[in-house]
């Protein structure tokens, strides 16, 4: 490969093409160009960074120079400076705040200081459809190292001795489970790749899949070799179009290679692989349906046992890991299971991804080891709350996971703590609240969430969920009683004990952890008729304000159901009666003279 | 983009012919008549119970399974509008509203134009932009409702 003086690294996962990076890339390409760089200066287009709310993303290297923001217009100014003066460009660097120096420097950036980097080791630094670059950063070793010179069950004990644990969210022993498939008797085998995603508020394995898809080929290959199986899927949900197109790249770059296909690296292991486009459903993130569907029937859980290790797709023997757990073998197998293990908890070993999300300063993906606190990640890495509100709850692990508040700030975060909290890890969503957003309010979203998928299988998760769902509706319109809080109580331990999937068994979590850390919000709604939070719609009253009024008569204007009389002489007046609480006055009045309670 | 009967039926002929002996056809099978004609008419999937020899009723048993099929025909542009847990706290809500009101239809419904069809999804994986939408594979985060004209005009 050429020699390059300077590097220019783009990110081209999905948050930042949408804030403008493919113009950007453009003209960065066109810039370099122009001023006859091309031979000194590659332009490389990445994975996700995780800090996609910043973007579009520049790094420039051997520097490591972070740009944020980046529009086409500053591609010029770029260029000239740094590029052809080396004088970086201060006004595009990241900052914490309006007056606050900047920061030049990628790792001194608080979100990446902290963070420990093993399944996202490369995203953000290579480009994903270029196999050479995964190779050139120890990519493919583990599988050479393992077919060339080692047996399948060292595979499968190294993996064990690594303490890895699925990181789809049940947190079952990756080795342990892989170990009973390696045993089952069958001469087909399958392995699959779990990456239908679809907990709300998470997207780890998108970028993963985007930004470094090779590690999750490479996982699997590892898998599939010691296992005993020749055939694997990775189900993908459909509104994933980047991550199926640079999959099917990477696929057909590694089977060009000689690192997929028939026999690999000529040892006679031979390993074909498929991309399997899920339809949309959340439920098919369960591993029984997740089959069903790829058998091409309706995905519906069914019973277990049989395991899938004894009879998963078609009948055959088969293991099934989340994307998140397959991009961690490689190094695994690279470094050796006790590497991995010296990181994390007890029970808990090594790192894991969070996709942090909601009322936070910097949202984006952030690998952290087990063990950390919430804290550090809200406050350190997150750099604390939106608009320096104050934090009210963190819901974590998605809609089968449970909200949290602030005396839990400090657990360390593991798979035992946060299910003794009445949460789960989930797939490591962290969405965070503030005073502003209501907690009956949420555990109602995600009610009704999970209300709309469920297969429908089971009666109690079917009708549980919609009941508890229009006692939670009737209590945010201020209609509730004080007996429906424990009606809905009942009903969401039915719930939970008598649905056969993961759905309906963790579906009441929100319902149950918001009950049980903010009862008083719940009761406000209840005896006092008000949203402490001010957000459901109903129980909200609009008013003027008369000593901040100035008589625009702007509400007046916007109103649509026109319900503010008045003129520029007398003043304004929310005829509350027949008011629709659209919140239209609140937003456009320029002097702030309308409050809502 | 309308077909005759008997061109849907041709169409879907081609697309099942390559699964005629293979397993676990139907959902990719359903996924490319989708692709080819925008949704799946009655005659396609009569075609492929025939041809596959599998019941109807399974077959549309799965069609209405899953979100992504459909059995009417869309919009030209299909908007997707995140009503994730993110992108609700970061005021999703309101960037729904505001679609419905410019366009003109309720969820899940077609402008008359057949332009644009509007639909929630559960995330679109970009939370970190919350809120967020989606129309055809174009991605739009950081929104505010006063900027969904405007990009909804982009689309014809
Ligand atoms: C309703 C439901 C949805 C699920 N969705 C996902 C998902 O989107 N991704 C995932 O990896 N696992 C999901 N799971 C967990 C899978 O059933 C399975 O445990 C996991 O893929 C195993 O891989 P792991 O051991 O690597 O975590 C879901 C489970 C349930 C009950
Ligand atoms: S618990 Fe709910 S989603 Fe799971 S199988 Fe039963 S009905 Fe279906
Ligand atoms: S909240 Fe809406 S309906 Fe009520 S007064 Fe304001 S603009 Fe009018
Ligand atoms: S998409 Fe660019 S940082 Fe995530
Ligand atoms: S919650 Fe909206 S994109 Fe994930």
């Amino acid at each position: 490969m050429p020699i390059y003086r300077s590097h220019i690294l783009i990110c081209g996962g999905t948050g930042c093409t949408s804030s403008g990076a493919g113009e950007v890339t453009e003209a960065f390409k066109k810039a370099i160009t122009e001023k006859g760089l091309a031979d000194e200066v590659l332009v490389v287009p990445t994975g996700c960074h995780g800090m996609c709310e910043m973007g579009p993303i520049v790094v420039v290297y051997p520097e490591g120079t972070f740009y944020c923001r980046v529009q086409k217009t500053d591609v010029a100014e770029l260029v000239e400076e740094h590029i052809y003066k080396g004088r970086p460009v201060q006004r595009l660097m990241y900052s914490a705040g309006e007056d606050v120096p900047v920061i030049p420097h990628y790792k001194e950036i608080p979100f990446y200081g902290k963070q420990h980097r093993i399944a996202l080791k490369n995203c953000g630094y290579i480009n994903p459809d270029n196999i050479d670059e995964y190779i050139v950063r120890g990519g493919y070793e583990a599988l050479g190292k393992a077919l060339l010179s080692m047996k399948p069950e060292q595979v499968i004990d190294e993996v064990k001795a690594s303490g890895l644990r699925g990181r789809g969210g049940g947190g079952f022993s990756t080795g342990l489970k892989w170990s009973f498939c390696a045993s089952a008797k069958g001469d087909k085998k399958y392995v699959i790749c779990n990456a239908d995603e679809g907990d709300p508020g998470a997207f780890m394995d998108r970028s993963l899949l985007e930004g470094d898809p090779h590690s999750i080929i490479e996982g699997m290959s590892l898998g599939a070799f010691a296992m005993g199986a020749d055939e694997g899927y990775i189900y993908c949900r459909a509104e994933y179009p980047l991550a199926i197109q640079r999959l099917k790249t990477a696929m057909a770059q590694a089977e060009e290679y000689g690192l997929l296909g028939e026999n690999i690296m000529d040892s006679g292991f031979s390993f074909t692989l498929h991309v399997k486009e899920g339809a949309g459903a959340f439920v098919c993130g369960e591993e029984t349906a997740l089959m069903a569907s790829i058998e091409g029937r309706r995905g519906m859980p069914r019973p277990r046992p049989p395991f899938p290790a004894n009879s998963g797709l078609w009948g055959c023997p088969t293991n099934i890991n989340n994307v998140e757990t397959w991009a961690n073998v490689p190094q695994i197998i690279s470094h050796g299971g006790a590497w991995y293990a010296s990181l994390g908890t007890e029970k808990s070993k090594g790192t894991k991804v969070f996709a942090l999300t909601g009322k936070v300063k910097h949202t984006g993906l952030v690998e952290v080891p087990m063990g950390i606190t919430l804290r550090e990640i809200i406050f350190e890495i997150g750099g604390g709350i939106l608009d320096d509100k104050k934090f009210k709850a963190v819901q974590i692990g998605g809609p089968s996971g449970g909200c949290l508040t602030e005396e839990h700030l400090d657990t360390p975060v593991s798979y035992e703590s946060l299910t003794a909290l009445g949460a789960i890890m989930g797939s490591g969503g962290l969405v965070v609240m503030d005073e502003t957003t209501c907690m009956v309010d949420v555990a109602k979203f995600f009610l009704e969430f999970t209300q709309k998928e469920s297969c429908g299988k089971c009666v109690p998760c079917r009708e549980g969920t919609k009941h508890m769902l229009l006692l939670l509706e009737k209590i945010t319109e201020g209609k509730g009683t004080m007996e429906d809080l424990d009606t809905l109580e009942g009903l969401a331990n039915m719930v939970k004990e008598m649905s056969l999937c993961g759905l309906g068994q963790t579906a009441p979590n929100p319902v149950l952890t918001t009950l049980r850390y903010f009862r008083d919000e719940y009761e406000a709604h209840i005896r006092d008729h008000k949203c402490p939070a001010g957000a459901c719609a109903a129980l909200l009253e609009y008013r003027i304000i008369p000593e901040l009024c100035k008589k625009c008569g702007i509400c007046a204007k916007n109103c649509p159901v026109k319900c503010i009389p008045g003129d520029r002489n007398t003043g304004y007046r929310i005829d509350t009666d027949r008011c629709i609480r659209c919140g239209t006055c609140f937003e456009k009045c320029p002097f702030g003279a309308i409050e809502k309670k | 983009m309308a077909f005759s009967a008997e061109e849907v039926r041709e169409k879907t002929r081609k697309i099942v012919d390559p699964w005629r002996n293979g397993k676990g056809g139907l959902i990719p099978i359903l996924q490319a008549v989708q692709e080819q004609l925008g949704y799946l008419p009655m005659e396609a999937l009569e075609t492929i119970s025939r041809d596959l020899k599998i019941p109807s009723s399974e077959i549309y048993g799965v069609a209405t399974f899953y979100a992504q099929f459909h059995l009417k025909p869309r919009g030209r542009h299909v908007v997707r509008v995140c009503r994730g847990t993110a992108c609700h706290v970061r005021g999703s809500l309101k960037i729904l509203d505001s679609v419905k009101e410019i366009t003109g239809v309720e969820e899940n419904q077609t402008t008359e134009d057949l332009r644009f069809t509007i639909e929630p999804v559960a995330c679109l994986g970009a939370c970190g932009l919350a809120p967020v939408m989606m129309i055809d594979t174009r991605t739009f985060g950081r929104l505010t409702p006063d900027m969904v004209k405007g990009i909804l005009d982009k689309f014809e």
